[in-house]
């Protein structure tokens, strides 16, 4: 296995044989197969639901099994102003997704409140829990949450799957 | 019948109870003291015909008096007939009214939203409680003296809230001299205005 590439092929075998590392196999597979919870609470929910559709297509890159229960979920995709009556929903929310878990906040709103600078609005949802991926514009268009999920598939093929996600329990043996 | 001959109507009949007339482009306002209002508005429903009650809104004159008016929006669908009463809530802390809701059902929501936003009580109204805060939030945020930015609350498991910050905010008009025009955000370029007041200071 070269230093340069996680995958390595040896031909002398026969059969479909590929030599990695567990962390790049586990990686590799959560990052195909992101399940998102579409957190649609403003007009980006509607650039969320064309990315879904037919044109930009986010099957492309295996996030189109969205979820409407966290506990099925991976990834969730807060689309929209988050107000402050709402604001612990989306947190309880977060809370029931099982781990791993990652966040995409989608649009100005979600990143940081957006336009409304105002009594109603929480200043951005990661007052409130870990955000990944934010993606820029009022809404983004489809492309951008394309591109907000494919660095968020890059940031997954860099994590330590198996010493992050296990701290405690390596620990306790 | 005639929108003005409706006016005629009603000033004929309940005369001190209704201390003003405007009329703008084919709309008719009359000021009705807070006494008037209730027969007022019986008064157009059964007789003149104003079956639709259109919105309830209402104003906070800051430093002025009335401080508080509420503005009836009602409609007559039979004759196409729009009539706006505006009357001043009484009580400056805990401004009251009496209400409409038995009059119009529709009423029940606009005056909970007036009571949530603006904080004026409407005395006999079946279920007063908040329609767009949550139970539990103590104020009421379209009240002028309510900094645009917010205040610090806090219900648990329910809803906090916090000041978001103003200052350098982008979206802010300017408290300068000047009409909409110049102190509008998008009219601003940097330099325009002398230092410090660019934006709205901190309360």
């Amino acid at each position: 296995m070269s230093d340069r590439s996680p995958y390595a092929y040896d031909s002398k075998i026969e059969g479909n044989i590929i030599f990695t590392q567990l962390d790049t196999a586990i990686n590799w597979m959560r990052s195909n197969s992101l399940w998102p919870m579409p957190m649609g609470l403003a007009c980006c929910a509607i650039e969320l639901m064309a990315a879904g559709a037919a044109r930009f297509d986010i099957a492309r890159f295996g996030a189109e099994v969205m979820r409407f229960s966290p506990r099925q979920s991976d990834v969730m995709i807060v689309a929209g102003t988050v107000t402050y009556k709402m604001a612990l929903a989306v947190k309880r929310i977060y809370e029931q997704m099982a781990d791993p878990k990652w966040v995409i906040a989608m649009g100005a709103c979600a990143s940081s409140g957006g336009m409304y600078r105002s009594y109603a609005v929480l200043q951005g949802i990661d007052h409130l829990v870990p955000v990944d991926v934010y993606v820029s514009g009022c809404p983004p268009r489809p492309e951008a949450l394309l591109d907000g999920l494919m660095r968020l598939q890059k940031k997954i093929m860099g994590e330590h799957s198996f010493l992050e996600q296990k701290k405690e329990l390596l620990a306790s043996m | 019948m005639k929108l003005s001959d409706v006016a005629e109507t009603i000033t004929s009949r309940f005369g001190g109870g209704v201390t003003g007339r405007t009329e703008f482009r084919g709309e008719l306002t009359l000021s009705l003291q807070p006494d008037a209002l209730r027969p007022v508005c019986e008064f157009c429903r059964d007789e003149l015909g104003f079956d639709f009650l259109l919105d309830i809104s209402s104003i906070d004159n800051f430093e002025h008096e009335p401080r508080y008016e509420v503005v009836y929006e009602l409609y007559s669908l039979t004759d196409n007939h729009h009539l706006r009463l505006k009357t001043a809530a009484v009580g400056d802390d805990e401004p009251a009214l009496p209400t409409v809701c038995d009059l119009w059902p529709t009423a029940n929501w606009h005056e909970r939203e007036a009571w949530d936003m603006m904080g004026i009580r409407f005395t006999g109204h079946p279920d007063l409680r908040r329609i767009i805060m949550w139970e539990g939030y103590p104020y009421h945020p379209l009240r002028k003296d309510f900094p645009l930015e917010g205040k610090f609350s806090d219900v648990p498991d329910v809803a906090f809230t916090e000041p978001a910050p103003l200052a350098g905010g982008p979206f802010v008009t300017a408290p300068v001299d000047g009409t909409t025009e110049v102190r509008e955000p998008r009219a601003r370029r940097a330099g325009d205005l002398p230092p410090g007041q660019g934006f709205i200071a901190e309360p």
